[in-house]
């Protein structure tokens, strides 16, 4: 557990979740706490998007599958047995490391556009399983009926205080053991293959294991966003299955940034904003939120932290490159320059 | 699933033939979209996700031009040229900005705006469902084939749409324009050399898509209901097309097309529930056993 930078981490998590916690004590609105738990669900499901993205270069167009299998397998278990939640919340983690792997086994096989639609289908695949087996699942009404929320370890997840409390712990552990994955020598690896599969492949690298660990891994850290969301509204819907679900993870995490940690994190607080404002000041939503999303996209060209991080190398007069350049996952043809990242994975193998 | 009503279906001809036409003309009329989506992937690389949008404009300029004028030729032909030229405008302002960049800004900008154009309908033509209604010539009653009803509409509509797939065919692959085109998927830069103007190449190319997209826009506004959004499906049916088919190849989307249409007429008697899940799990089947699709090139 010990690497560089982890005492950092585990200060900045902690300061971050005093912050959370105090929060609702100093603004004491209904609003704010919903809007953090949703913010939480949403953030743990983009941040782990942007394991796929941003650190292994996977562009993932169905990450929604498992925002939804969490949803749904963390609800059933709840109403159909007698489970304490903790051992739901495991199996639940198990359910959809299995999916993941299976999927995963079948999609990191295929490279960039195909990889993408593949993932979509599969995530379509499962919307369609979900609106078919009604009784099951309640088809297009979704889980309704409420999940139930026994005492566990003196938690009450009917009280809006615990729910609140627990939602900010899993976020920050979440965010945190992601944190720890990324900067792991596994984490440089990924960058590696990222940045240069065939030179990864000549280091000795097992791209398609390594690639499928981070599917599985990004799956799991969804379907907890997809456990904190069913709890949240008590239920599960097939719309947090559909496709739209991941083209929302994936506005996050481009409007956040893709090459830092946060972005993602940072994306779901903006967009989640962004929608609350706009709809409720206009029935017009695509007329603002449009020009909006292609201003960024033409204008910005990169996520809000990505410049954020620019500036501040810059004023602090310690302008090297940004790690892996604004949006990574350069074009074909174009990732001849030595990898950054290869060189950080030599050095972490040599020390 | 009622495997029993699918065979009851298969064995008999007039229910074969209903399903069968109206399979076909949703192929036709996806074979429309997904052409101009593999066409503008082939040549310009770009993933073009505002082609449902196209699709939907097709068919609301359809919609008012036959309120305004009622002859149906200028309705196909003015809101498949009207969509034209809002492709090229697109193309030309938006789209060449993020050539060669990664498909994720792409996907951005084409979001941003599908929402534009879909609040924009919204804004001009309202929220509600809109009937343009069957033009005069084809109110006559439907034909009946052995025992199958097809509307007379629906002959036209196969008719056209088959007359359109030969020109296109023709065009790139007969025609000076056509051998540009494909040279410039093949390689851009030395298209450019050759003193090819290589912006205006790919923004004809982005408008023909777009002429085609609103050419099955206009044909289908009789048949559909329009509204705001209408474009979304048809844009995730033409990708699972082109998908199939392979990106890039024309012929790819024309067969992609049709087993699609036919998969979701003859899989809503089988599988009622399950008619989208059938396609997806078509698609997975074949980018499984084929990554790059039935009739794709490898992009190596």
């Amino acid at each position: 557990m010990t690497r560089p930078g982890f005492g950092r981490d585990l200060i900045l998590a902690a300061a971050a979740l005093a912050v959370l916690v105090a929060l609702p004590l100093i603004f004491p609105s209904k609003a704010l706490v919903d809007f953090v738990l949703r913010c939480s669900a949403y953030a743990l499901f983009a941040t782990s998007l942007n394991l796929l993205v941003g650190y292994s270069g996977m562009v993932s167009f169905g990450h929604g599958m498992f925002f939804g299998l969490g949803a749904y397998s963390f609800g059933l278990l709840m109403q159909r047995t007698e489970m304490p939640i903790p051992a739901a919340f495991v199996l639940t983690i198990g359910i959809t490391a299995l999916v993941a792997f299976v999927i995963g086994l079948i999609c990191v096989r295929l490279k960039e556009v195909y990889f993408a639609f593949l993932t979509l289908a599969f995530q379509m695949l499962l919307y369609s399983l979900i609106l078919l087996w009604v009784p099951l699942t309640g088809g297009d009404q979704g889980l309704s009926g409420g999940i139930p929320r026994p005492v566990f370890l003196g938690i009450d997840l009917t009280k809006p205080r615990h729910l609140y409390l627990t939602a900010c712990t899993l976020l920050i552990v979440g965010l945190l053991l992601m944190r720890h994955i990324v900067e792991s020598p596994f984490g440089y690896t990924l960058r590696v293959i990222r940045d240069n599969p065939e030179r990864a492949a000549f280091l000795g690298i097992d791209v398609e294991r390594m690639k499928l660990v981070a599917f599985v891994l990004a799956g799991i850290f969804g379907s907890i966003g997809g456990v904190v969301i069913a709890v949240f509204v008590s239920g599960a819907y097939p719309d947090f299955a559909y496709w739209t679900a991941s083209g929302d993870g994936i506005f996050m995490i481009m409007i956040g940034g893709i090459t830092t940690f946060l972005g993602p994190a940072v994306g779901t607080v903006i967009l989640l904003l962004l929608n609350d404002f706009v709809t409720r000041i206009t029935d017009y939503y695509g007329l603002v939120l449009g020009p909006i999303i292609v201003l960024f996209a033409l204008g910005l060209r990169r996520g809000v932290t990505d410049v954020l991080v620019e500036a501040w190398r810059f004023c602090s007069r310690n302008a090297g490159p940004v790690e892996g350049g604004a949006l990574t996952m350069p074009a074909k043809g174009e990732s001849t320059a030595p990898a950054p990242a290869a060189r950080l994975l030599k050095r972490e193998l040599k020390g | 699933m009622d495997l029993s009503a699918l065979l009851n279906c298969v064995t008999s001809p007039a229910c074969i033939v209903t399903q069968a036409t109206s399979g076909l003309i949703i192929g036709t009329l996806l074979f429309l979209v997904a052409a101009g989506l593999t066409l503008i992937f082939g040549v310009l690389k770009v993933t073009n996700f505002t082609h449902g949008s196209f699709y939907m404009l097709g068919a609301y300029f359809a919609l008012t031009i036959f309120k305004l004028t009622g002859s149906y030729l200028l309705t196909l032909f003015g809101g498949a040229a009207l969509t034209a030229v809002v492709a090229l405008m697109f193309e030309r302002l938006f789209i060449s900005r993020v050539y060669g960049r990664n498909v994720l800004m792409q996907l951005l900008v084409c979001y941003g705006f599908v929402l534009i154009f879909d609040d924009a309908v919204k804004f001009i033509w309202g929220p509600d469902f809109k009937a343009m209604g069957m033009p005069a010539a084809f109110q006559s009653p439907p034909l009946l084939i052995a025992g199958g009803v097809v509307p007379k509409y629906y002959l036209f509509l196969v008719g056209v749409t088959t007359a359109i797939a030969i020109v296109l065919w023709l065009v790139v692959e007969r025609t000076r324009f056509g051998k540009t085109v494909r040279a410039a998927a093949l390689n851009p830069a030395m298209v450019s050399a050759l003193g090819i103007n290589i912006g205006v190449l790919y923004g004809l190319v982005f408008a023909l898509g777009g002429l085609l997209a609103g050419f099955a826009g206009a044909l289908a506004a009789p048949v559909r209901s329009l509204t705001p959004g209408m474009g979304f499906s048809v844009l995730i049916e033409s990708f699972i097309v082109t998908v199939i088919g392979g990106m890039g190849s024309i012929g790819g989307a024309l067969i992609g097309s049709v087993l699609i249409g036919l998969i979701r007429t003859f899989g809503s008697i089988g599988f009622p529930l399950f008619t989208e899940g059938l396609m997806y799990l078509f698609m997975v089947v074949v980018l499984i056993s084929r990554p790059t699709g039935l009739f794709g090139r490898e992009f190596a």
